[in-house]
């Protein structure tokens, strides 16, 4: 099966969530307004709505980060230390972790669970591709993290190909190490999902289309005047903002 | 992809195609049916590990089967010849994941028996007592996972709350859950710790008991009587020419068990039985494995009852490492350890096979010395890779959903198949 990689661009006829990114843009840009462009009520309604978004995004990473969906993803001891996480004793039921998804569709988060060798590589990288975004990884145990006590021609840390969030240290790591890693990363997608790891793997948007979808080159090319963060934002409102 | 060369070996891998296999099979009914070939894993839930099989189907009736493997070569049998011999022991572990005591045992006991060496009574009984904990420690992930993949959740919780209580008393003898490293060459790594014996005396007291507890969840239920009973029987002469050991030929009534056939570790000792099924089909794999950790638990409780005094290693200090106390005041004990970390102990060139029967079947490893401090070989006879082979023959006319059933009784652990 031929599989259209599309990097970058978005599904059409799917509406992309503001990402980050975007509302650092727009709160810039309301700033910006402060500045004396827009007065009185009009102001007091456009920030209102600028701060009802970024409530709405944390409230977003908090049920996100309470309600992760793990991929039944085992790959060697550390797979078996993985399942006892769900088990009575550590119960990661607790923080909404057990729902083990077996289709990649329905999972958010990957726990690369033992080690994984140089065959395997490219079937983890296509099964973290096909999850959907928002996405995290977790490395568990020293093999897929350094490569661990092997260490030789076999084996390939996991940083080599995909990005990961959480490294989580052991051989195998005990099931509490693995529940503070997901408590490590529950904090970390509270406090700012975006730390720029998947920007430098190369790994936004790289989700898979099926085939017969084509994309509009309207959607493929990527945009002539990109907004760069660092450069003062011109004070012009659209015409829908109604300034 | 064209532009590098590829080796044999990814050439043989680009061979493996997902057409339906016609041009062997013919066709079906006059072409009436069509066969499908479907793919399942590397990434499945329910294969135990990241084995692949390539089904071709007619329907939903299995017509062949054909397992690929690799996904986790790790290299361990390359990388135990570039360390010393003790430094070996912790990759050799790592091999069968859910049996580490064995894999450690039957390395050791191969080099033990390369070094001539007498492993002391108490290091012997030691050993047993940690490999039958292993041993249902295994067996309960598997019973575990197999119910998982038969639908019964519950078994899941049931199964893994004693297995923390056999990793409990690992962590307290060994300070590891998972790869103890505890079996050393020569003997055990240390005695086992004050308060041990008690925590293992009421683990081998509620044993049984649970055990009975999922005869209870399993003997009368019906989807697990429907799923299991009847399935995939293979007989003993097909399994004895496919090599097949371990519970899988006992099931089927052949009372092959190398704790009886060949003792090693001082089996000789202890009064066991060896359960045997009389089908060979799911229901007998199930029904021998829950016997076996019965029957762990006796052999438990003997050597535990009769744990002979003495050292629990070798006093051979050029093979095991000198007591912490004595470095401080003994020449020869720091020479001893200094030699023995640096560039570990020699063994005398030749080869020995060690056979050892684990969770899974006969368990050997083969160490070839060429004289130096390094094994110039060191390779095992997994079960689960031998085992492995026994999958078509089963599950050949049987519809899918019990091929599935057949791969959790038959339980591979695909760290031990790939190495």
């Amino acid at each position: 099966m031929d599989v259209i990689r599309s990097k970058p661009g978005v599904f059409p006829g799917i509406v992309e969530a503001p990402s980050q990114q975007d509302l650092k843009i727009e709160q810039r840009r309301a700033r910006d307004f402060l500045k004396g462009d827009l007065a009185g009520q009009e102001l007091e309604e456009y920030v209102e709505s600028r701060l009802l978004t970024t409530t709405l995004s944390k409230a977003g990473a908090w049920a996100a980060s309470n309600a992760l969906f793990p991929a039944t993803f085992g790959l060697a001891c550390c797979a078996i230390e993985m399942m006892s996480i769900v088990a009575s004793r550590v119960d990661i039921a607790r923080f909404g972790f057990e729902a083990f998804r077996a289709s990649p569709r329905q999972a958010d988060i990957m726990i690369l669970s033992g080690r994984v060798s140089i065959k395997m590589a490219p079937v983890v990288r296509r099964v973290y591709d096909q999850m959907l975004e928002p996405k995290w990884a977790i490395a568990m145990g020293a093999c897929s993290s350094s490569m661990g006590v092997f260490n030789n021609y076999a084996i390939v840390p996991a940083d080599k190909f995909m990005p990961v969030d959480i490294h989580v240290p052991g051989c195998p790591p005990r099931p509490e190490a693995l529940a503070h890693g997901i408590l490590k990363l529950r904090k970390m997608i509270q406090d700012d999902p975006d730390l720029g790891w998947r920007a430098r793997y190369d790994a936004e948007k790289t989700a898979e289309l099926m085939p017969g979808y084509e994309l509009s080159e309207e959607l493929t090319t990527p945009p002539s005047e990109p907004y760069v963060l660092d450069e003062p934002v011109a004070a012009t409102p659209t015409e829908g903002e109604g300034a | 992809m064209a532009t590098t060369e590829r080796s044999a070996y990814r050439q043989m891998e680009d061979s493996i195609t997902m057409d339906a296999r016609l041009e062997r099979f013919g066709t079906v009914d006059g072409g009436e049916h069509e066969l499908l070939t479907v793919n399942l894993g590397p990434h499945h839930p329910a294969t135990h590990g990241v084995l692949r099989l390539l089904v071709t189907l007619q329907g939903e009736v299995v017509i062949d089967l054909r397992p690929i493997i690799g996904y986790v070569h790790t290299g361990i049998e390359k990388t135990a010849e570039q360390k010393s011999y003790w430094k070996a022991i912790p990759v050799v572990e790592r091999m069968d994941y859910l049996a580490y005591m064995f894999n450690a045992t039957a390395y050791c006991g191969a080099v033990e028996s390369l070094l001539d060496l007498e492993v002391p009574k108490r290091g012997q009984y030691l050993r047993v007592i940690h490999m039958e904990l292993n041993r249902i420690m295994s067996h309960l992930v598997w019973l575990g996972t197999s119910a998982l993949d038969l639908g019964a959740m519950s078994m899941f919780w049931f199964c893994f709350r004693e297995r923390e209580r056999i990793l409990d008393l690992f962590e307290q003898s060994t300070g590891q859950r998972m790869h103890t490293r505890y079996i050393q060459v020569g003997g055990v790594m240390e005695d086992i710790p004050r308060g041990f014996e008690e925590k293992l005396r009421e683990f081998i007291a509620i044993m049984p008991k649970r055990v009975g507890q999922y005869r209870d969840m399993l003997y009368k239920n019906e989807i697990a009587l429907q799923r299991l009973k009847g399935i995939c029987p293979l007989d003993e002469e097909s399994l004895l020419a496919l090599g097949v050991t371990g519970p899988l030929l006992r099931a089927a009534g052949n009372p092959w068990d190398l704790r009886k056939a060949d003792p090693y570790c001082s089996y000789e000792d202890f009064d066991f039985k060896i359960p045997v099924g009389t089908e060979g089909d799911n229901w007998d794999r199930l029904a021998v494995r829950l016997a076996e950790m019965e029957q762990s638990v006796r052999i438990i409780e003997q050597a535990l009852d009769g744990l002979p005094e003495g050292p629990h290693i070798t006093e051979d200090r050029k093979i095991a490492l000198p007591p912490r106390h004595e470095l401080g005041t003994s020449m020869e004990a720091l020479i001893h350890h200094f030699k023995l970390v640096t560039e570990g102990f020699r063994v005398p060139p030749g080869e020995h096979y060690y056979p050892i029967e684990s969770p899974r079947g006969e368990l050997g490893c083969f160490v070839r010395a060429d004289g130096s401090s390094k094994p110039a070989r060191v390779h095992m006879r997994d079960p689960s890779f031998v085992n492995l082979q026994a999958t078509a023959p089963m599950t050949r006319g049987t519809y899918i959903a019990d091929l599935i059933a057949t791969l959790a009784m038959l339980d591979p652990v695909l760290g031990g198949i790939d190495r």
